[in-house]
């Protein structure tokens, strides 16, 4: 949780100034980041929790609020700030960025721009999983604003159809880029959704990290067992803007007080401390987590840059982008 | 083993089978494939591969299509059934935002190795939403393959090497192709981006793929009657395309028919067309629909349909 913060945070100021939104212009000089970032700042529990319940081989597709998740299933925060910065030796060799964050060798399918675009990929993936008889199961997070997409339906009924080995993870933040969810979605909510498909949910506080894991766990291991899919809907609340030069003042700001307070590493230090564990050691956690993007910012910062002709590479054997 | 007799269904259905049987992670996935398919290209591939390998889905093309991405990425080679390309438009975001840039925006970390077969064109009396030709659309978008055959025994050596390409291929069969026949030759494998010169002529030359072909070659039959040689070009693929022979052949015969069922308004033509005149600086031309919707009665869509007549009277425009 707290590398995810850091990295969130660097990249945030990284980025100001990296578009042009919400009236204000990008900054002459390009920043660091360019272009939109979504940060995951607030729902750091939610990413950490369920992972904690993976192994490497698990698998797991994301959203375009995909830093956390990535983080969280063991990718290298430099690589992946390598990415965020256009590099060269970036996940993606600077051709996918931020919303494109991804690291296949840990199971990472992919954070992805389209909204609610990764459920369909998990539940072909869980059935590769299981046609080809391997033990593991795949995570699928998405937003609240992904359940009143077409692909939610046809991805939920389609694992629970073929018992699929699919832990659905809503993460629930309240916000559709930036309409509150709320009064654009009918009847009972997401859970509701997935019950309908008699596929188990489970609601939970997205912002305790210890709750998260605790649903994860169980949940987790009914799909590992050959149970179908499971749900968990996570309720958590996104702390910055759509985007992370989007300052968010649409929100009601008794709204933003009340949920800075349910802050997921605050909820965590404080159970931490009431459980006798020394200040010291968790200040220590923020210190190691804040050298860590420190060092990864660096190595970003002297990166080289992709070549020209890289942008003809991975897109086709047979006729890429020139003709043969 | 010898040359066979097959339909072009079978022959599509012959070239799945060899690839299923030398390659487990080989699976398809569509609806009322039980069954072995709407028009039957499937035949017996359910009773020999069962249903875990021979899919039957829900009527979900979205995820269809967005789960043979996940398939792939998990280390099958699905063939994806979209019945007809008309229902592909359900699955967009699955074929252009995922199957296609998968690799490309993940920096090369995954392959997408799928086989999308989504058959085009006008297929007797079914009006506007079942009789599409959409090539261009998936031409004009990087990451992906595209193929068109036109004969049984393109439709099976051609999907051999769809099968084997590793990327994401848009394989369009043509829904009227479905009981053409032809000789096959098992293992003849068809390379992609070959176009296939199927009569030779110093007149002019008939660029043309899937049902195109065959009418295109009644046409230039009918032109070599009166005198005229047509050299007959059978692109096979669309992406890529194989500007070579076409214009080796532009080069020679100095005038360029493009034929094809889609509408001609921003079809597969135009690019073709631009590229001869850019490149040879040739007379062209091009035939295809009008730009209105395929009708029902038989006098409306023939408006939209190819004819040997159309082409002939097309050639012979050209050449005055």
């Amino acid at each position: 949780m707290r590398r995810i913060r850091a990295f969130e945070d660097a990249a945030e100021i990284a980025s100001q100034g990296g578009v042009a939104a919400w009236g204000l212009a990008a900054a002459s000089k390009p920043a660091r980041v360019r272009g939109p970032l979504h940060l995951s700042t607030g729902q750091e529990a939610v990413a950490a929790g369920v992972c904690q319940n993976l192994v490497r081989a698990d698998l797991l597709t994301s959203t375009h609020r995909g830093h956390g998740h990535t983080l969280a299933k063991g990718a290298d925060s430099t690589r992946m700030m390598c990415e965020l910065f256009g590099r060269a030796n970036g996940y993606n060799h600077g051709k996918g960025g931020s919303m494109h964050i991804a690291d296949f060798s840990v199971g990472m399918l992919g954070a992805n721009g389209v909204v609610a675009a990764g459920i369909p990929i998990a539940t072909g993936a869980a059935h590769a999983l299981k046609l080809r008889g391997l033990p593991n199961i795949v995570a699928c997070f998405f937003g609240d604003g992904a359940a009143n997409r077409g692909p939610f339906l046809e991805g939920l009924n389609w694992a629970q159809v073929y018992k699929l080995p699919v832990l659905f993870v809503c993460e629930d933040n309240r916000i559709s880029a930036t309409t509150p969810t709320g009064p654009m979605t009918a009847g009972e909510g997401v859970s509701a959704r997935a019950q309908a498909l008699a596929i188990p949910s489970e609601k939970v506080d997205g912002n305790d990290v210890e709750a998260v894991d605790a649903v994860a766990g169980r949940l987790a291991a009914e799909v590992r067992a050959g149970g179908g899919p499971r749900f968990i809907h996570a309720l958590t609340y996104r702390f910055k803007g759509h985007v992370s030069v989007d300052p968010g003042t649409y929100r009601d700001a008794a709204e933003v007080a009340a949920a800075l307070k349910a802050d997921p590493l605050i909820v965590a230090r404080a159970k931490l401390l009431g459980r006798g564990a020394a200040q010291e050691s968790i200040d220590a956690i923020d210190r190691e987590a804040l050298a860590e993007i420190d060092a990864a910012l660096a190595v970003a910062d002297a990166a080289p840059w992709p070549k020209v002709e890289d942008a003809y590479t991975d897109i086709l054997n047979t006729g890429a982008g020139v003709w043969r | 083993m010898s040359t066979q007799q097959l339909t072009y269904a079978q022959a599509a259905c012959l070239a799945l089978q060899e690839a299923m049987r030398a390659d487990p992670t080989v699976v398809a996935l569509g609806e009322d494939l039980g069954r072995g398919g709407v028009f039957g290209q499937y035949r017996g591939l359910p009773q020999e591969f069962g249903p875990e390998r021979i899919i039957d889905t829900p009527i979900s093309e979205a995820n269809i299509m967005g789960a043979a991405v996940g398939m792939a990425l998990a280390g099958l080679r699905p063939v994806v059934e979209m019945r007809v390309i008309d229902f592909a438009l359900c699955a967009m975001d699955e074929i252009v935002n995922q199957a296609a840039k998968n690799r490309y925006m993940f920096g090369g970390q995954g392959r997408v190795p799928l086989v999308a077969r989504m058959p085009i064109g006008i297929w007797s009396a079914s009006a506007a939403q079942h009789s599409q030709s959409l090539e261009a659309w998936f031409a004009h978008m990087p990451g992906l393959v595209v193929v068109t055959p036109a004969t049984p025994a393109d439709n099976y050596g051609l999907l051999k090497s769809a099968l084997a390409s590793g990327d994401p291929v848009i394989y369009m069969e043509h829904k009227e192709l479905w009981g053409a026949t032809g000789a096959v030759e098992p293992g003849a494998v068809v390379p992609l981006g070959r176009a296939n010169l199927l009569t030779q002529g110093g007149d002019l030359t008939i660029v043309t793929w899937s049902r195109g072909v065959s009418l295109a070659l009644e046409a230039a039959a009918a032109l070599a009657a009166g005198g005229i040689a047509a050299e007959v070009l059978d692109l096979r693929t669309l992406w890529p395309w194989d500007q070579e022979a076409v214009y080796a052949s532009a080069a020679k015969t100095g005038r360029v028919l493009v034929v094809h069922e889609a509408v001609q308004v921003a079809g597969f033509g135009a690019e073709i067309a631009a590229s001869v005149a850019e490149h040879v600086g040739c007379k062209v031309k091009r035939l295809g629909a009008p730009r209105i919707p395929v009708g029902y009665a038989q006098v409306l869509e023939d408006e939209s349909r190819l004819s040997a007549a159309k082409i002939e009277a097309a050639a012979r425009s050209l050449l005055k």
